[in-house]
């Protein structure tokens, strides 16, 4: 236990553990509005982790990706989806998962998946975080099961702003992140998402009346009728 | 010597439980805003039952006489194993983690069947929620302390105990989620909000009570406090497998008296936590009940996981 032994080491993987656990949360949650304020506190956790990583390595550039992340995906972000949410008046709306119990066990094996092929990764890495390349893989995954699983387009945009998320913690933990201008240039290609996603809402609302993209593959216009 | 602390430990955990009991009892009054009984309200209550006649069905069977003393029996049994106060006593070192379950699953079994014994309609609808539930709760509680059991290497509880108490303070995350996964379990194997509530004798939302309706008399007395017992034992087992410190490692008085005001201290913050917990849920309902035992196996795989991918290497 090499991570273990520091306090630092301890706290980082302790905040790992909890954005990995967060994803889970994330993906057994049935209300948009919930599921906004989930994205922002994994947000929270991923900038506590950058920083305390960044105290670690000594590395302090990492402290600038730490804010950045603050200020975006745990403030800015989250705010935008929420205005969005009141606008198109989605916030009573519930996004049933089928079976969520069979969700979680398949999300849960996607994480022994994501260990199994990390492992040639983690066993060349020197870094003091190898350990959590596996964790930020399978934060990545259950992004990607997120989109797959949820109906309304709202989650899939909050799935891909989660995968983006884990893209940003795996480079942190097994690198010593990417540079800043690619930080950058990341950040606000996700800023700009944000927004065209607003747009594309209103586009897919006006046209079908609902943000239930379940719907986008009927062909008619009739109602069939549902029984 | 050690196994006279041994004894006065297990008499301590048994006497105490109905103690525990009235606690709580006071806790959850003061969250309500209610007038408390007093804290040793369950004594009386036990003493009431014990001296009422006991009235058995016509039909009823020896399971049906035998299974309160089996209960009983099993439920001190399992708090010999469980270390209240002092580690290093025999009978805690004799039997590890694994044998409390099965413990568990024993008096679980005898208190099905005897609910099943009578041919009651209530006494049959409770056991098969009984064992609906606990056949989700079982694997949930042993992933959590298969967690433990790998990050100690070893299923004994005292050994894993003493490991903790001697490392430094580490945070580890798969204990982390392990012990939110034992408190779920706990929550729902104990019988208390959200899962089933103590206090209804509703028929459409009981379980635990269902089955126990046509006890009376000294065999009620010994289902009751075999039920206070194994609250205790869980409460005991979060308290000191996730919070170790202060336990006596060796027997002599000044340690001991210490470990009793580390164990107290411990328990006091833990029932408050739960009783704040049940004023902030609400019951839910009984189909709820698998998604709710499902999170917590959810816990306990995600702390072995954790253990495995974070902790190792």
């Amino acid at each position: 236990m090499t991570t273990l032994e520091s306090l630092y080491g301890q706290a980082v993987l302790l905040f790992a553990a909890l954005v990995l656990f967060v994803s889970f949360v994330m993906l057994a949650q049935s209300r948009v509005t919930t599921l906004v304020n989930l994205f922002a506190l994994q947000g929270l956790l991923l900038a506590l982790t950058t920083a305390l990583v960044a105290v670690m390595q000594n590395s302090p550039h990492l402290l600038v990706s730490a804010s950045l992340t603050l200020g975006l995906k745990v403030i800015l972000i989250p705010l935008l989806l929420h205005w969005l949410i009141l606008r198109m008046g989605l916030h009573r709306t519930t996004d049933e998962v089928n079976r969520p119990l069979q969700l979680l066990l398949g999300a849960a094996s996607l994480v022994v998946f994501s260990y199994w092929i990390t492992l040639p990764v983690v066993q060349l890495s020197a870094l003091e975080t190898r350990n959590i390349i596996a964790a930020s893989t399978a934060t990545l995954l259950l992004g990607m099961l997120l989109m797959i699983s949820h109906r309304q387009a709202l989650s899939h945009v909050v799935g891909f702003m989660a995968m983006e998320n884990a893209l940003f913690f795996s480079a942190v933990v097994a690198t010593h992140g990417m540079p800043l201008v690619v930080e950058l240039g990341v950040a606000f290609d996700v800023m700009v998402a944000a927004v065209i996603f607003g747009v594309f809402f209103f586009q897919i609302r006006e046209s079908i009346d609902s943000l239930d993209v379940d719907r986008l593959s009927r062909l008619t216009e009739t109602e069939e009728s549902e029984s | 010597m050690t196994w006279l602390v041994n004894l006065l430990q297990v008499i301590l955990f048994v006497a105490a439980a109905p103690l525990l009991a009235g606690w709580i009892k006071k806790l959850k009054c003061w969250s309500q805003n209610r007038m408390a009984p007093s804290i040793l309200q369950p004594y009386r209550d036990l003493f009431k039952l014990l001296r009422k006649e006991t009235v058995v069905a016509e039909n009823a069977s020896w399971i049906f006489h035998t299974a309160p003393y089996v209960i009983f029996a099993v439920a001190v049994l399992a708090a010999a194993i469980v270390p209240l106060v002092a580690v290093a006593v025999p009978s805690a070192r004799m039997a590890d983690i694994i044998v409390l379950v099965g413990f568990f699953a024993l008096a679980r079994f005898f208190q099905a069947l005897a609910g099943l014994d009578i041919g009651t309609a209530f006494g049959g609808m409770g056991s098969s929620r009984e064992m609906t539930v606990a056949s989700l709760a079982e694997p949930a509680m042993l992933m959590a302390v298969f967690t433990l059991a790998v990050s100690m290497s070893t299923t004994n509880l005292a050994a894993a105990i003493e490991t903790l108490l001697h490392e430094p303070v580490t945070i580890r995350p798969s204990f982390v989620f392990a012990g939110l996964a034992l408190a779920l379990v706990a929550v729902a194997e104990t019988g208390r909000i959200p899962v089933d509530n103590p206090a209804t004798h509703l028929e459409l939302t009981m379980i635990h009570e269902a089955m126990i309706l046509e006890y009376s008399g000294h065999h009620l007395t010994l289902i009751e406090w075999a039920a206070q017992i194994r609250m205790m034992i869980y409460a005991v087992l979060l308290a000191n497998i996730f919070f170790p410190w202060g336990l006596a490692e060796t027997l002599t008085p000044a340690a001991l008296g210490w470990g009793v005001v580390a164990v107290t201290a411990k328990l006091v913050a833990l029932t408050v936590v739960l009783v704040l917990a049940e004023a902030v849920l609400a019951k839910m309902r009984l189909f709820r009940a698998p998604h709710f035992l499902g999170f917590a196996y959810l816990l306990g795989l995600l702390g072995m996981l954790t253990h495995v991918i974070l902790e190792v290497g």
